[in-house]
């Protein structure tokens, strides 16, 4: 939903762009046969490529584009057959080569857009102007050492996109769910894997305000945001600035920020005299990319199940509603679980039980399905127990609940715990005798007529039934017992 | 096309490059001369020719997906002024 801010002098609007740095998911880096593995030791996944070793040649890894254009069909992009690899010239010490090898007026996919989901259930589709592929920087770390910064180049060279929205987005909300969705759609593309604590996906924000309806204003961009949390923050805080600036009769000056999290404030980076001159030219090194149309159209062929495609099939085939398929599809493993769980099996049920009490129990033990210690075939079992009429919904949350804490099998702890539900009617009209018997008064006030009473009867039949009896048969001799 | 030495400054202090007075003053001079020179080409007509990518024409070339090469990082530590514990160590450059 689009958000207003509110002036001393007026209302004001957010115009929000992003630039989504993700890690391209390969086995090798964009331009050297060097590991992208997350977490070895220092320099230990380095070629004298990445190194920026004199004479050293960049030879291009096509599984990487092979991502890009994946992913570039996953946002209905338009994939070039001809695009070109710049040079970015700047000098910052885990950037070795002195240049960090982009794509500058000629990217691998143009154009775009994806939809995203609002508050009020509704969509809207916000643009993408490109997405380019280019190489990450090295990584420095500065808490190490009072006097000096340590340098790790595993990451330089690691292949990266970097996806570029329009100024489309109206809140910090809006870009937030601009972050998830594409993520989400990356993790189902399978080519990147989101993870935003690993660096796996960076943003920058460009930011900027103005009256309602009016002209753009003039953007700042604030640069490497970590997390959605921060992401939000930052805009919230960067327009509010801006808007001060703006009422005290200033203007804004295009300029690079950083977003300082302790003090929940931007500041200008520093040398932002020089920003924005990266004389970027063609690199002489590596002649233009070609790709070949029947090359993508295999690609574009073998796409896997995207989430809106997804969601709209819980929707249509499993009569899910749409915020159920949404919460459901989000992540591709619990779309996954979901489905694996409700394969033979009443749709809704299932997802009830996913939705519900699955996610429920993973939230509170922090855990993702993938660690969850009751597998989609036992929770399938659990729910043919209830559906069966062997247990009763009741039940078959506690024993759910046993199920995540020990891990056994549904029908082990109904067996086991002695909770299968009690149809035979005489064993119920058994109970239901012993309760008559001991509210002898409260049954001569039910027959005198006061017969909201019927589901304190039902209560007490189930209460000392263990919870086990079954409650439509309860109700149907019950109510033949008391109107005897 | 002549360049100042205003802006001899910047492109030198863009390529971190030292210059003193009178070298910019030089400087001036010859890289002007070069870009009058490469002007030249100005003159002809190209309005019906590809921009050139190299001198040969050729594919790019590609490599496979699999890992050939790291596992190296003494020889990479090495190679900087200084190195402690695997990472190369530069003067700090942040505040």
């Amino acid at each position: 939903m689009a958000a207003t801010i509110e002036g001393a002098t007026g209302v004001w609007e957010y115009a929000i762009g992003l630039e989504v740095h993700a890690q391209i998911v390969s086995n090798a880096k964009l331009f050297s046969g060097a590991s992208t593995a997350f977490g070895a030791e220092p320099n230990a996944n380095v070629s004298p490529i990445d190194a920026g070793m004199p004479g050293m040649l960049p030879v291009i890894n096509m599984a990487c584009i092979e991502q890009a254009v994946k992913t570039g069909l996953a946002i209905d992009g338009a994939v070039n057959a001809h695009s070109v690899f710049d040079r970015k010239n700047y000098f910052y010490p885990d950037l070795p080569q002195g240049y960090q090898i982009s794509q500058y007026k000629q990217p691998v996919v143009s154009g775009g857009h994806l939809e995203i989901e609002l508050e009020d259930g509704g969509t809207r589709r916000i643009g993408v102007e490109r997405l380019h592929v280019e190489q990450d920087a090295g990584k420095s770390l500065h808490d190490r050492d009072p006097s000096s910064s340590h340098v790790d180049l595993n990451r330089s060279g690691v292949g990266l996109m970097e996806i570029v929205s329009h100024p489309d987005l109206r809140s910090p909300e809006e870009a937030a769910t601009y972050v998830r969705k594409l993520r989400t759609i990356l993790r189902y593309a399978g080519t990147c894997d989101g993870n935003m604590q690993e660096g796996s996906l960076r943003v920058d924000v460009n930011v900027s305000v103005r009256r309602p309806g009016g002209a753009l204003g003039v953007r700042c961009e604030i640069k490497n945001l970590n997390s959605i949390r921060f992401l939000r923050r930052a805009i919230e805080v960067e327009a509010s600035r801006q808007v001060g600036v703006l009422e005290a009769g200033g203007e804004i000056e295009q300029e690079t920020r950083l977003f300082d999290v302790g003090r929940n404030v931007t500041r200008p980076m520093r040398g932002k005299e020089e920003a924005h001159d990266y004389r970027y030219f063609p690199d002489p090194d590596l002649p233009p990319l070609r790709l070949d149309r029947a090359w993508i159209d295999r690609i574009a062929a073998s796409m896997p199940e995207l989430p809106d495609a997804r969601r709209a099939r819980f929707m249509r085939d499993y009569g899910l509603s749409a915020y159920d398929a949404g919460v459901l599809v989000a992540e591709k493993e619990n779309a996954d679980f979901y489905e694996a769980a409700a394969e033979g099996r009443d749709k809704k049920l299932a997802a009830n039980w996913v939705i519900s009490e699955l996610f429920g129990q993973l939230n509170k033990a922090g855990r993702t399905v993938d660690e969850s210690p009751v597998g989609a075939a036992a929770l399938g079992e659990l729910i043919d127990l209830v559906a069966d009429g062997a247990i009763s919904g009741r039940i078959a949350k506690d024993v759910f609940a046993w199920m995540f804490e020990t891990g056994k099998g549904a029908a082990a702890i109904v067996e086991e715990k002695g909770l299968r539900q009690v149809t035979d009617a005489g064993a119920i009209g058994a109970e239901i005798d012993g309760v008559m018997e001991r509210e002898a008064a409260k049954v001569a006030e039910y027959r005198a007529g006061k017969h909201k009473l019927f589901g304190f009867f039902v209560g007490q039949v189930m209460r000392a039934s263990g919870g086990k009896a079954n409650p439509k048969a309860v109700n149907d001799i019950l109510r033949a017992k008391l109107g005897g | 096309m002549s360049l100042d030495e205003a802006t001899v400054a910047r492109i030198a202090r863009l390529a971190r490059i030292a210059t003193t007075d009178e070298e910019r003053e030089r400087l001036a001079g010859e890289l002007s001369g070069i870009l009058d020179w490469v002007e030249q080409l100005g003159d002809v007509d190209t309005e019906s020719v590809e921009p050139m990518t190299g001198a040969i024409e050729m594919p790019l070339k590609s490599r496979e997906d699999t890992v050939t090469d790291g596992g190296v990082a003494e020889d990479i530590a090495r190679n900087a002024p200084r190195y402690a514990q695997g990472f190369l160590v530069v003067p700090k450059t942040v505040e």
